[in-house]
Order: C-alpha cells, then structure tokens, then sequence
C-alpha cells in the first residue's frame, strides 16, 4: 500500500495534465482552430493566428476568455474572426481592462458598468476617444520612468485601442459589407478605369465613372496599407526574399500595376463573406484549400505554426504551475503525517510538473531556435526550471520533503511571474542585432540564470528552515544541519555560476563592443549576486556565522538576486536593460520588505523559536561534514 | 615577531576583513548603480570606481564619505595575495580554492590595467573613402592646418588641457601665439540678435562674432553630447590678429590667410593616426521583416598598409570584431537613414586576453573545490549509511 499509493497520486495528477494536452476542437461547426493555425508574419516572426488572438487579448484585458453580451463563451480565435471581419459585433464584446478610476472618468463609465467590474468594450469608449487620444498625447512625451498611474494608464489604454482597430483593419476593410463582390467588380473594372486614368493624366476625355470606381476602392486599399497590422500575405512564388510578407493593402495596390487581384488577399475577402453571411461549409473548405496552397511552399513554417497552436492551447506552463502547487502542499503535509507516503507523492508530483515545464521550454526552443533565455519572460520560466531540477536533485540525495517543498514554492512563484511577464505581447520576440548571438545566449545567459535560481533557492530552503524552527516544532537537530549542508552546497553551486557567468558577460560584451567591464546596470547587478555568494562562503569558512547566520544570509541573497534581475530594468538606463516594467516595483518593494521581516524573524532569541523550547533544547551547532574551512 | 606585526598580518590575512571588505564593495556598486540614473555611466565610472574615496560636497568642500573603487580593490588585492602567501600549501585539497583565487587576481590585474591602458576611439568611414585615423570619442583638440601646399598639410593640434588652462602656445610651425581666452567644455550656440545693451561679443573676427557661445554644465546623458567651444586670439609679431570662436560645427571651422599661408583652425575630436587604412566597401543593415527591430549590422571593409604588405577585405560585424596591430574594430553604430556611412569602435587593450585566461582559471578551481567537498560529502554519508543497515 505504501508503494502504491504514490504511483497512483503520480496517475491522478499524470490524467489531470493529459486533459489539458487534448488538442482544441472546434466549438461550432466553423473551424476556427483550423484558421487559427494559418500563419502571419507579425514582429518579424511567423506565427499563427491564434498566437495573434492570444497575446492580442492578454495585452487588452490579462486573460483569454472573452464572453459575448449574450452570455456565450468565446475562444481566442472566434473573437479575432470577429475583430477582422465583423468589427460591429466584436465592438460590443467587453474586452479592454481600465482599473484606474480618473480613465474610466475621461469615459463616464462606473466600474459597475464593465464585466467584472472592470472590463469594456469599444462601443463603450468610442464617444469619447479623442479626449484619450488628447491625453494620451500629453502623457506620452513624458519620461517613461516619471509616467504618474494616470498617464500609464491612458497610455496603456490608448495602445491597446490602436492595436485593436488595427487588427480591424488587417484583412479587409471593416466597413466593406461584402468585400469579396467589390474585388471581383474592381477586376472586371480594371482594364477599364487604368485606361480612363491613364488618358486623365494624359489630359485626354476619359471615362470619368470607371475612373471615380478604381480611385475609390484604391483609397481602400490605401487604408488597409496604412493601418493594417498583420503581414499575412505570402510573398508569391518565385520572389526574392522568402520573407517579405505583406499586408493586404500593399498587395492590392500591387493589383494596379500587375493587372491581377493576390489570391491570398480573395482568400481573406472569401473567409471574411463567409464568416459574416454564416456558412461553415464554404468557410471549412476555405481553410482545407487555402492550407493545401501553403503547404507547396510554407510546409516547414506550418509545421510550426500547428505546434504553436497545440502549445498555446496546452498552456504547459499555467498547468505545471497548479500542479507545482498540490506538490507543495503533499510535501508539507508530509511533515505532519505519512512522511513516507506523502513524502514520495509529492517528489514524483514535483517531477512531473517539471517534466511538463520542460516540454515547455524545450517547444519554445524549438519554435524560436535559441537556446532558452531570451526575454525576461523567458528567464523566469528558465530560473524555476533550475531552481526545480536542483530541488529534485537534493530529494533524491535527502528525502526528507525539504526539496519538495521548495520545488513547489519557487515553481509555483517563478511561473507566476513569467504568467505577469507574459502580459506585454508575445513571448517569442526576435532577438536585437547585439543580442543576436546563439552562442552567448547558450553561455552566458544560460550559465547566469543557472545562478540565479541556485540563489534562489538557497534562499528559499532557508525560509524553510526559520518557518519551521519559529513556528512549528519540526526542525530538530538532524533537520536542521541537513538543511544547513543543503543551502551550503546550494551557495556553492551558486557561486560557481553566477561567477563563470558575469565572467562570460564580460568576455561577450568585449566581443561585442569592446570592453569588458563597463558598470553596466545589468552587469553590477550580477556582480553583486557573485560578491553576494563570495560573504555568504567566505564569512562561512572564516567560522563569522553559524548555522541560523548561514541562513539569515541566504535569505538576503534573495533580496540581491530579485534586485538583480528585476530592479535594474526598472531604472531605465543601460545596455540591457531587456525589459522595463513599473507596476512590478512595488511587488519588488513588498518582497523586499518581506525577506527583511523573516531575517528579523530569524533573529529572534533562540528560546522563541518553537523548535528550540521545551526538553529538546539543541543549539544548532556548525559543524557538517562540508564545514571545514577550506581557506 | 611582535606584538604589533602580528597584529598587522592577522588583519590583512583575516577572513574578517575579506567579508567586510567585500560588503563594502557591495554597497559601493549598489549605490554607483543607483547614480547612473543621475550621473549617466561615464561619471559614476570617476566618481565611484576609479578613485580612493567617494567624495560628497558639503558646500564647496569635498569630504571623503566612502571608499571609494580602488582603496576596495587595493585592499582585497592585498587581503587575497597576503592571505595566500601566508597560508599557502601544496596540497591536492586546496587546489581548487587556489586555482579560482589566480584567477580572480588576475581578473583584477587585467582591469587594472585596462583601467590604466585602455584607450577608445571611433571612426566614421565612409563608402569608397580610406581612412588613415580615429577619433576619440571623448578628447577634443584644437587643429591648426596649413593648407598652403597642394600635396600635403601641415598640422599643429592643441590638446583641450592646455586651451582650459588659457596656456599661451607658440609652435615653430606658427607664425603666431595661440592665446585661449575662454574654453568651455560644453556650450550652447545661439544666433547674436541685435538688441541693444548686450555685451560685446568676445569674437572680433570671423563667423564667430555673429554667434554667442554660453557655458553649460557638462551632460553625461546616453542622448546627449557635449559641444565645447573655444575662444581663440592669435597674435602675431605685429600685434593681435583678432579673436575668434572655435567649435565643432562647419560654421565655426574657419579659414584665413596670415604671412601668405592659407591656415585652416577647427575644433575637432584628437585624431590618432594609424600606419594603415581602411576602406568602407559596403555597409549592411537588415532588419527583421515588418518591423524596425534591427537584425545585424556589418561592414565589408579593405584594409590596407602603405608599404602594401597588407592588402586584404574584412567584414566585421556583430559579436565579430577585427584585430589588427593591437588594436580591434568594432561594428558600433551607424548613421539613421544613410547607409553608406559605418561607425566603429577602436579599442587599443593590451591586457584584453587576461579576462579569458581568469575565467578559466576560475571555473576549473570552483568545479575542483565543489567536486572535492561533493565526493567528501557522499562518502561521509556512506559511512554513516553502514551501520543503521540491517
């Protein structure tokens, strides 16, 4: 029974993640998931459009689901249908998120007038967007880094809105009831209104209908160049540069000159008549046909796009992240009761949930082709990965839950992290030229990171060890010193890579610009990390601090790394300074201030930790096997 | 040994004195960070890092508030070595711990010396047009040219020291003094208006006397640069040749004729001449499709010597650079809408391979050390293991 009953928590939680690798089906008869995994050319990466949908509506609102005034549920994809080819419909969903009450003043609105109190739709912002657009005009020329709440807020707003409207106008013209009937009248008009403005221009009589007819839908096709977001037309076969995707508008204003309508763009007009006239047959064969007619040319980029659609849908991340958080919870049970039992549930549980984060990232390598730190987002997905795999290390040389534990907390809070990150657009972005490198980013980054979460997580094992010695009567002697050889062995191994990374940083940016120190924000942060490290052995081996020091001090190591890797982009100078977020300061401030509370916390007498009152009094003496003084 | 010496070598050998002084170089990063904001990089660099002390005005008086860059460094140097030789032994255990700290000493070393040695210039090539000098990015100088000769000019260049001293110069080459009147190291340039009351300008001759130079406080800004300016009377035998206002703009580059010599005086970053040139073929900057994220910048360039011993195309790009008699070029800007232009950095750093060395030196000692503790820690724990087996 004891074997059994971890392999079969094992089973329940390995069902709970096969549900969530289902591959998405389609919620009516059109096949919206078949169109979702269509690719566009957007930020200089070729992506689905369900990818598009997505990060479209994370940035508007922070989640996916959109509801309909009627109370029906939407997936991304039906909502983007929506948004391209009947804006009227799309206009009422409730999907732009204003918290700030001085913007929903510029509006009139009441938060009980949003879904959720907080969510609005564009028919609900429409009367009043030049007063934003006036506003945003005052906030933007200021300094991002002295923005007031209000001003970011109007500018976040305001973004948002463009975006949306310029989504509207990526395929077809939002106002055109049937554009499809207008392309096919434009090519028969064709010859016809080219020769009347031909002999205008010449000064000769001219056929002053055909050429009003062309000059109007020309004017269409100017806006759609304009504001249009997507590059969704393929360059055709046989050009030059594989990559040069363009929006509809310019490929139609091509027309004039070579005579003949893109057939992709009467693709999009041909999905775009039968989404609105609602037919799914001849929406389905549409996307079967238009998806036969890429796959000559585009195989290897669809290939791609289905496994981002697939990877989108699973959302690995958001799932390793629930079940990170039942291990934390076995293996903190487990100190109470069944140690064994619950003990070995929660580390086979800590093992999948990273199993899946690493299909995760090992996909989003493999869309990208880099190696995994790319982005701050990125780096936290990367950080709770080594932070985890540390972890399941140090279960299987201790078992005893300590490493669960701390797998399921740094797990759970690095991945909610990246979920926060994942707000500002995609994830996947292309790589500025200096940062272009595979070979540094395999290196340094990757070495650097690794450093990161051993940081990390020593400081986090030593939260484990001043929770239970004050609050609970767990940590006995043998506990204690095992954790105190786990952050040891933790500090070290950080010391080793924070180390050889900042090295390597620096080798890098002597490749890159030429020298290789330069007090850059980024570079200090990471050397402090190191100097961190370097007290923590040094005030160790030279016998300055004894057991609950050692931890005290770790503790503080999480303050220096969450400095490092988040501070430093929020002051807005430097090199790499790769992104630049403010409404995470004051969660930077609150976790500073709470890792201050827990050192003052550790700092307690002895006789007011629980674990240390009472018979079995021990002063944790310091002494393990890997405490002699090397120097 | 007495008392006092022993004193002396347990402090400078003491761990103690590694984790304060470690602490303290902490902070000191922690807060030169924090200054940038303020200062921009190349100010914190003077202010925080290469210097003893921090130093804090109170009033006008500088007061030292903290040890500054090199008093840390100096010291941690001094702790490491000190801290070695006393307790060095050859023993396989302590490789590791000595390996890492070489390494770390030669670190230091090697930014010492980048510190003392390392010279930055630019250079600005432009397609189709050799190029025999850089520029440096921060040094300005003041050229006096003679322009006379068809085949060749004749330079006498004036560091910008000698012009913010008001130090009077009189070269061989000059048939004049050179007497700064007033040199500001960063200046605004405004149109003189005709309004009445103004004070006199202090130009008497040339474009100068239509614009008005005004001091500005120095900017170490990312986005900003400094433009001095520089008020010149030259002084010839038969008295003052009027005075006139030098500045880096075409405007203020002059041209005037003294004892039948056509003399050319311009403002102008110190050139250092090289024994080669160097060409722009092509310059090339891609971007990613349908946005303005730049992909990858390079230079296709020639490079030539004049005794043409070299005669040879190089591309450099980034994360590539070009290493040529000591000297590497890197692919560092470009100029916005003109791609015949390319802009380099060229940087002289004889100790640029030290890095390289320590990194290695200390990855393999830490891994060493780590491996050492780890398979002590394993078999402890497999002893202690035996006897609680059945």
């Amino acid at each position: 029974m004891k074997k059994t009953i971890p392999w079969l928590v094992l089973l329940a939680t390995l069902a709970l993640v096969g549900v969530s690798l289902v591959p998405p089906h389609n919620p009516a008869e059109f096949d919206v998931t078949g169109f979702g995994r269509l690719p566009v050319l957007v930020n200089g990466r070729i992506k689905p459009f369900d990818t598009v949908a997505r990060t479209s509506l994370l940035q508007f609102q922070g989640r996916w689901s959109v509801t309909a005034p009627n109370g029906s549920e939407l997936t991304p994809e039906e909502w983007l249908l929506d948004v391209m080819f009947s804006g009227t419909v799309a206009d009422a969903y409730q999907t732009f998120e204003i918290v700030h009450p001085d913007v929903l003043a510029l509006f009139s609105l009441k938060p009980e007038d949003g879904a959720g109190k907080k969510r609005f739709s564009f028919v609900q912002l429409e009367k009043n967007l030049t007063e934003l657009e006036r506003q945003y005009k005052l906030a933007e020329p200021v300094e991002s880094a002295v923005r007031s709440s209000f001003q970011k807020a109007v500018i976040q707003l305001y973004n948002s809105l463009v975006l949306y409207q310029r989504l509207q106008h990526s395929l077809v013209p939002p106002d055109s009831e049937d554009f499809l009937a207008e392309l096919m009248s434009f090519q028969k008009a064709l010859p016809a209104g080219v020769a009347a403005m031909r002999a205008k221009q010449a000064g000769q009589p001219f056929d002053e209908a055909a050429a009003n007819q062309v000059t109007a839908i020309g004017e269409k096709f100017m806006q759609l160049e304009n504001y249009g977001y997507l590059l969704a037309i393929p360059p055709e076969a046989g050009a030059k540069d594989p990559t040069a995707w363009s929006k509809p508008g310019s490929a139609l204003l091509e027309t004039f000159a070579s005579g003949r309508i893109n057939p992709s763009v009467l693709t999009y007009a041909a999905f775009a008549r039968t989404w609105r006239q609602h037919q799914p047959a001849q929406f389905n064969e549409l996307v079967a046909l238009y998806r036969d007619a890429l796959q000559k040319r585009f195989a290897p980029q669809l290939v791609k796009c289905d496994v981002e659609v697939r990877f989108n849908s699973a959302d690995p991340f958001w799932t390793s992240m629930l079940v990170y958080i039942g291990a934390f919870l076995l293996a903190l049970f487990s100190w109470l009761k069944w140690p064994e039992v619950l003990g070995r549930s929660a580390f086979y549980v800590v093992a999948l949930a990273w199993l899946l984060a690493t299909a995760g990232i090992v996909t989003r390598m493999w869309l990208e082709g880099r190696p995994p730190v790319t982005n701050l987002y990125s780096s936290a997905l990367f950080v709770g990965w080594g932070a985890v795999a540390l972890c399941l290390v140090l279960e299987t040389i201790f078992k005893n839950a300590i490493g669960s534990v701390a797998a399921g907390l740094v797990g759970f809070s690095t991945l909610l992290i990246a979920h926060y990150l994942s707000f500002s657009g995609d994830t996947l972005e292309m790589m500025r030229a200096v940062l272009d490198s595979n070979f540094w980013l395999a290196t340094h980054v990757v070495v650097v990171a690794t450093g990161y979460a051993a940081t990390f997580l020593s400081g986090f094992l030593a939260l484990i060890y001043i929770f239970r010695g004050v609050f609970t009567r767990s940590l006995d002697k043998a506990t204690a010193d095992s954790l105190a050889r786990m952050v040891y062995g933790i500090v070290c191994f950080a010391t080793l890579f924070s180390l050889v990374g900042t090295v390597l940083g620096g080798i890098w940016a002597d490749q890159s610009w030429g020298r290789f120190w330069g007090w850059d924000p980024k570079e200090n942060g990471a050397l402090i990390i190191v100097i961190w490290n370097a007290i923590i052995l040094h005030a160790r081996w030279g016998g300055l601090v004894k057991q609950r020091g050692l931890m005290c001090l770790a503790v503080f190591g999480n303050v220096v790394t969450s400095w490092s890797w988040f501070g430093v982009n929020m002051l807005g100078v430097g090199l790499h300074s790769y992104g630049f977020m403010d409404a995470a300061f004051w969660w930077l401030v609150a976790f500073v201030a709470s890792q201050l509370v827990i050192i003052g916390l550790a700092n307690l007498p002895l006789e007011k930790w629980r674990s240390f009152q009472g018979p079995t009094v021990a002063t944790p003496p310091m002494r393990g096997p890997m405490a002699k003084a090397p120097a | 040994m007495n008392d006092l010496t022993r004193q002396f070598r347990d402090f400078f050998v003491s761990l103690r004195l590694t984790v304060v002084l470690l602490a303290l170089s902490m902070l000191l990063i922690f807060a030169a960070t924090i200054d940038q904001v303020n200062l921009g990089i190349w100010a914190v660099q003077q202010k925080y890092f290469q210097t003893f002390f921090v130093l804090w005005k109170v009033g006008e008086v500088p007061v030292p508030i903290f040890p500054g860059g090199y008093f840390l460094g100096g010291l941690l140097f001094v702790n490491l070595v000190a801290a070695h030789v006393y307790r060095f032994k050859l023993t396989w255990r302590k490789t590791g711990i000595f390996l890492t700290h070489l390494g770390l000493i030669l670190l230091l070393l090697g930014q010492l010396f980048a510190g003392l040695w390392q010279q930055e210039f630019q250079m600005r090539l432009e397609e189709g047009q050799p190029k025999n000098y850089s520029e440096s990015s921060r040094f300005m100088e003041l050229a006096i040219t003679d322009t006379t000769s068809a085949d060749h000019d004749d330079v006498v260049v004036i560091p910008t020291e000698l012009l913010e001293r008001g130090e009077v110069v009189q070269h061989p080459k000059l048939p004049f003094r050179v007497v700064p009147k007033a040199y500001y190291p960063n200046a605004g340039l405004q149109n003189r208006t005709d309004a009445a009351g103004q004070p006199p300008s202090l130009a008497t001759i040339g474009p100068g006397m239509q614009i008005d130079a005004t001091p500005l406080p120095m900017t170490y800004k990312p986005d900003e640069t400094n433009l001095p300016a520089v008020y010149v009377e030259l002084v010839g035998p038969e008295g003052s040749l009027g005075t006139r206002l030098v500045a880096p703009i075409p405007v203020l580059q002059q041209t005037f004729a003294v004892g039948g010599h056509t003399w050319k005086m311009a403002l102008r970053p110190a050139r250092a001449y090289r024994p080669f040139a160097l060409t722009l073929l092509k310059f090339n900057h891609d971007i990613y499709a349908g946005t303005d994220i730049p992909k990858n910048f390079s230079s296709r360039i020639h490079l030539t010597t004049p005794d043409g011993r070299d005669d040879r195309e190089v591309l450099i790009y980034m994360n590539n650079p070009l290493r040529y008699s000591g000297l590497t070029f890197y692919q560092a800007s470009f100029e916005e809408g003109n791609d015949k232009v390319t802009i380099l950095q060229v940087v002289r750093n004889p100790s640029w391979l030290l890095p390289y060395v320590s990194c290695v030196l200390m990855a393999v000692g830490l891994i060493v050390q780590f491996s050492i503790s780890l398979t002590g820690f394993f078999r402890k724990r497999r002893l202690s293991a035996v006897p609680a087996a059945p």
